[in-house]
């Protein structure tokens, strides 16, 4: 029963993705490039309580800490990399809505173009097959004629009995 | 006794469709006349109960019985009649039996409209449709039963989410499960032509009506839920790359491929082993989805209610359904010869590099979904994958698509000469250049990227456009023999045109409201004015408004421009009483040339409100290029040319079973 | 040239229909083990790191001098994330009061909360704890790397945090998790 209850209390923190952006106006910082600094980065932090929005369009409360956190830290004059250390530091690399490209993720961020690159070389050669005459059937090397040979005396043989 | 009789109905539509599953099959491998015709008749009748059991649930959502547990979970006296019919799928188990009724749909679909069909095939295609059906079926008979009984009943039920209540439920999931289910016949049509181990055009053209009303009904629905989510979630914000929009984004891509790739094996006999894979592949991950969102396996702001032993039960069906087909598709996939040869410039060089480019966006968006919790099974650390990951793989990938596709559309078949299909389109192409460089000149050189978004949008709608025109004019003579030549161009073509320019619209849409938004985020007391986008903003105050199930704040504004009057707009914050939850009703004042979208937020010291305004240029272009999209595709639908079937083939099979 | 390319090419194609299935057997044995995960729990990256600095100021009526990271080390304790306005924590509380009861000691960090409530909690439901800080802004819970209440965490002797519970503790888990961890922790 109480396990049922603990994820409900979650899903109450940030009431689904309901509420509005979250940024408010005494969040905000007075400078303007600082500030859409802070916006831009907040969109890159995931909110840890609503699992699936940044920081910057949730209104859970944790979400707004966050934004007090990154603005403090952002008008003290840390840079959006040192502001990430500090939050992967508490939270793990989950709260990078933008995971790092390390060991663990070459292949998430290489595996679009790995994609496209083997599929750009399955095309490619069934465009040469295509190109080559596909009307006539392609000569067999005499590896291939070796191997058909056994084949057929296999099967010559299997029927013999 | 109505449940009773819901789930008696259901009962038995299991039984039909287990006898659908199986007799015709039989049928077909013994050339039984008798038993092949048992398709037809069976699946009229598994439609007819399964919407027996499907009025029942509604029936009982209608009179608020809250004896049955779904209902009493879901629903409300107090909400307002078509919420009450509408909550009907705005939970598991009643959505889950609208999956089963528009699967059972496309079912009787085929069985009243595929006379055309050669009578194996067509009972073979239903065999394995009344056996998807008999899987799900299974499911929500024994996990997910939405007649369930409550004792004792309640005097009340518990409500429904309060976003839920909305026209955007009444239409996006219908709208969405006719697509996603829709693609259920491309995966039945390819699993029997594998079984027949027979694939040429005229199964393509059998294919061809069938993938594009799923791909219209899918368009439309994820059109349908990005707009709703637009005008709901209250900042303006149409795709948030999250697991469950994913989830209905890779089949639309897939279902895309299948569309084009279909045309080359209608057209030439070629490609058919990668079509037939596609196939599959489209409905496996429209399967994907439901398990994704049903499962619980990843976290997402849509997911249902989750559990993960209907986990286990979807991904054994999804196991069983696309383990089977693509272990068929191993075995007899090699066999599938053909074609006519091409050079790599030609019509169909140009859909093979379309199938290339989204069929690797569609696996971009699978790794992206699904990486985090592969790299989570085998050990490693949690991570996250949001939006910037997409942008940064998904885009790279569909620019190029989009710089061809105009190109492609152009080429002719076989071989094809592209300094001539340049040659033709060098009125769009001066086009898309021109308004790249306007776009460039307008925002001083810093728009790198929109520059390039709007110069592919506008690229792509003249390409669109010029290709009729360029046929037409084709051969000279007078303006009449132009206007008459363009008048006699096969609807078909028309339907191209009108699809890809759709794509062009939308594509110009997205890149506005992504680069060129305004938001203003501010404290306003009433009567105090803002600026946004050229527009004069009062904010005229907030009073509390009463609706059926609800209270609200109701915060009214008041639109000028150059002193003149535009309009007036309402942002609510509502409290829905019995669900004690609270939403925001965005006020929306839509134009084409762009949306006012103002949220009232919350209140602050000495009479002050937090208000959120934003300027979204371009906004509707994104649901309205959808929506030009899908019409094309209807348009298609009804070129008759392509509906009427190869009926010689029909009765060739139809006199072999005859003997 | 083309003899060469030719034959391996025949092969790999072979394989080629093959490999649609072979991938969806790997995709179905993920989401297998997928399902036995908790999706929404979110391991620390604290666990086996010493515990974070931080000085926590008392709270008020409770004879206590505040809660800061001196006071972690020595031996094996619990460090206790809780609030009065939330529920789950008052489901835990007795779990929390039976390992005091055992001569475990228990430390709090209350989390966002009114003093005043967060006493009379203490006082209607009892007060396990050792040391209750008074956390009113958040702060030290993000440096704790808590994402809601309750967090339950056991710090080792010489001050490292060995393990994150996340959502209420309950017999079960104590039994399961928590008491075999202190028993190898403190032999």
């Amino acid at each position: 029963m109480t396990r049922v209850l603990a994820p409900l209390v979650f899903a109450f923190a940030c009431a689904l993705r309901a509420a509005f952006a979250a940024t408010a106006p005494d969040e905000m910082l007075a400078d303007p490039a600082l500030e859409a600094r802070a916006r831009a980065l907040g969109k890159e932090l995931r909110c840890l309580v609503c699992q699936n929005q940044s920081i910057d369009d949730s209104d859970a409360p944790l979400a707004r800490d966050l934004r007090r956190i990154v603005r403090e830290r952002l008008a003290s004059g840390a840079s959006e990399a040192e502001i990430k250390r500090f939050l992967v530091e508490r939270y793990g690399e989950f709260v990078l809505l933008e995971p790092p490209f390390a060991p663990a993720t070459w292949l998430l961020w290489a595996g679009p173009f790995l994609v496209a690159a083997a599929g750009a070389g399955l095309v490619l050669g069934f465009l040469r097959r295509r190109a080559a005459g596909a009307e006539e059937p392609a000569e067999l090397d005499p590896e291939e004629r070796r191997v058909l040979a056994t084949l057929i005396a296999g099967e010559s043989s299997e029927r013999a009995p | 006794m109505i449940a009773e009789l819901g789930h008696f109905a259901l009962v038995l539509a299991f039984a039909v469709a287990l006898l659908q599953g199986t007799l015709p099959l039989r049928g077909a491998a013994r050339r039984d006349a008798t038993l092949l015709a048992v398709a037809g008749p069976a699946a009229l009748v598994q439609l007819l109960l399964i919407s027996l059991a499907f009025g029942a649930l509604v029936h009982l959502y209608v009179v608020s019985d809250f004896s049955v547990a779904n209902v009493a979970a879901n629903s409300h006296q107090s909400k307002p009649l078509v919420y009450r019919i509408t909550g009907v799928w705005g939970n598991h188990e009643g959505s889950l039996l609208l999956w089963v009724w528009i699967l059972a749909l496309f079912g009787a679909a085929v069985a009243a409209f595929g006379r055309d069909l050669p009578v194996i095939f067509r009972a073979r295609v239903l065999a394995v449709q009344a056996l998807i059906g008999a899987g799900f079926l299974a499911f929500v008979l024994f996990t997910s039963n939405p007649f369930e009984r409550l004792d004792p009943a309640p005097f009340e039920g518990r409500g429904l989410n309060p976003i839920l209540q909305d026209p955007g439920l009444a239409l996006h999931p219908p709208m969405l499960y006719l697509g996603y289910v829709g693609f259920s016949t491309t995966f039945s049509f390819a699993v029997a032509g594998l079984l027949e181990g027979r694939i040429d055009p005229s199964w393509a053209r059998w294919l061809r009506p069938w993938t594009l009303a799923a791909w219209i009904a899918l368009t439309a629905g994820i059109a349908l839920g990005s707009y709703w989510a637009y005008y709901e979630l209250g900042w303006g914000g149409f795709w948030f790359w999250d697991p469950v929009e994913n989830a209905s984004f890779m089949p639309w891509l897939a279902g895309t491929a299948l569309l084009h790739s279909a045309i080359v094996v209608e057209k030439r006999d070629t490609l058919k082993s990668w079509t037939i894979l596609l196939g599959i592949l489209t409905f496996a991950l429209s399967l994907l989805g439901t398990f994704l969102v049903r499962s619980g396996v990843l976290t997402s702001v849509h997911a249902f209610a989750s559990d993960p032993a209907r986990g286990v039960f979807i991904l054994l069906l999804l196991a069983i359904a696309v383990g089977g087909a693509l272990a068929l598709y191993a075995w007899r996939a090699p066999a599938l010869q053909g074609g006519g040869s091409f050079a790599p410039v030609s019509r169909e060089g140009a859909l093979l590099l379309n199938n290339l480019l989204l069929a690797s966006a569609t696996a971009t968006v699978f790794l992206g979904t699904l990486y985090p919790l592969a790299l989570e099974v085998v050990g490693g650390p949690k991570i996250s994958v949001g939006p910037p990951y997409f942008h940064a793989t998904f885009v790279p990938l569909i620019l190029p698509l989009l710089a061809v596709l105009p190109i492609g559309a152009v080429l002719a078949w076989k071989r094809a000469d592209l300094l001539d299909a340049l040659r033709r389109l060098w009125g769009a192409l001066a086009l898309a250049a021109g308004a790249g460089v306007l776009v460039l000149v307008a925002t001083d050189l810093r728009a790198g990227l929109a520059c390039l978004g709007y110069a592919m949008g506008v690229w792509v709608i003249a390409g669109a456009i010029a290709d009729p025109l360029t046929r037409a004019a084709l051969g000279g003579g007078g303006p009449a023999r132009f206007w008459r030549r363009l008048a006699s161009l096969p609807r078909a073509s028309w339907a191209v045109a009108l699809a890809h320019a759709g794509l062009g619209v939308l594509v110009i849409g997205v890149t506005a409201v992504s680069t060129a938004q305004s938001e203003r985020i501010l404290a306003l007391k009433p009567g105090q004015t803002a600026e946004i986008a050229g527009y004069e903003v009062r904010f005229e105050g907030v009073r509390e408004v009463r609706g059926p199930n609800w209270i609200a704040q109701r915060g009214t504004f008041t639109v000028a421009r150059d002193g003149r009057f535009v309009t007036e707009l309402f942002s609510d914050k509502r409290f829905y009483l019995v669900e004690q939850r609270q939403t925001t009703e965005a006020g929306i004042h839509a134009t084409l040339s762009g949306d006012l979208y103002f949220v009232l937020g919350d209140p602050l010291p000495e009479g002050a409100w937090t208000v959120r305004l934003y300027h979204n240029p371009l906004a509707g272009w994104i649901w309205g290029g959808a929506a030009v999209m899908a019409l094309g595709g209807l348009l298609s639908l009804s070129d008759r040319r392509l509906r009427v079937g190869a009926p010689k083939p029909a009765r060739a099979s139809a006199a072999l079973v005859a003997r | 040239m083309s003899e060469r390319t030719e034959r391996p090419r025949g092969l790999a194609r072979g394989w080629l229909y093959l490999l649609p299935v072979l991938l969806f057997a790997a995709v179905g044995v993920v989401l297998a083990l997928g399902l036995e995960r908790d999706a929404r729990t979110l391991p620390s990256v604290l666990v086996d790191k010493p515990a974070p600095a931080f000085a926590l100021p008392p709270l008020p009526g409770r004879d206590d001098r505040g809660f800061s990271r001196a006071d972690l080390g020595g031996a094996v304790m619990l460090v206790n994330v809780f609030a009065s306005w939330c529920v789950p924590c008052r489901i835990e509380h007795p779990v929390l009061e039976q390992l005091a009861r055992e001569g475990v000691v228990v430390h709090a960090i209350n989390y966002k909360d009114d003093p005043r409530d967060a006493l009379s909690f203490l006082r209607t439901l009892g007060d396990p704890f050792t040391r209750v800080g008074v956390d009113r802004e958040g702060r030290a819970a993000i440096d704790w790397g808590v994402y809601g209440v309750p967090e339950t965490f056991v710090v080792d002797r010489e001050g490292r945090i060995r393990y994150r519970h996340v959502g209420p503790l309950q017999p079960r888990d104590l039994e399961r998790t928590i008491r075999p961890l202190l028993a190898r922790l403190a032999p």
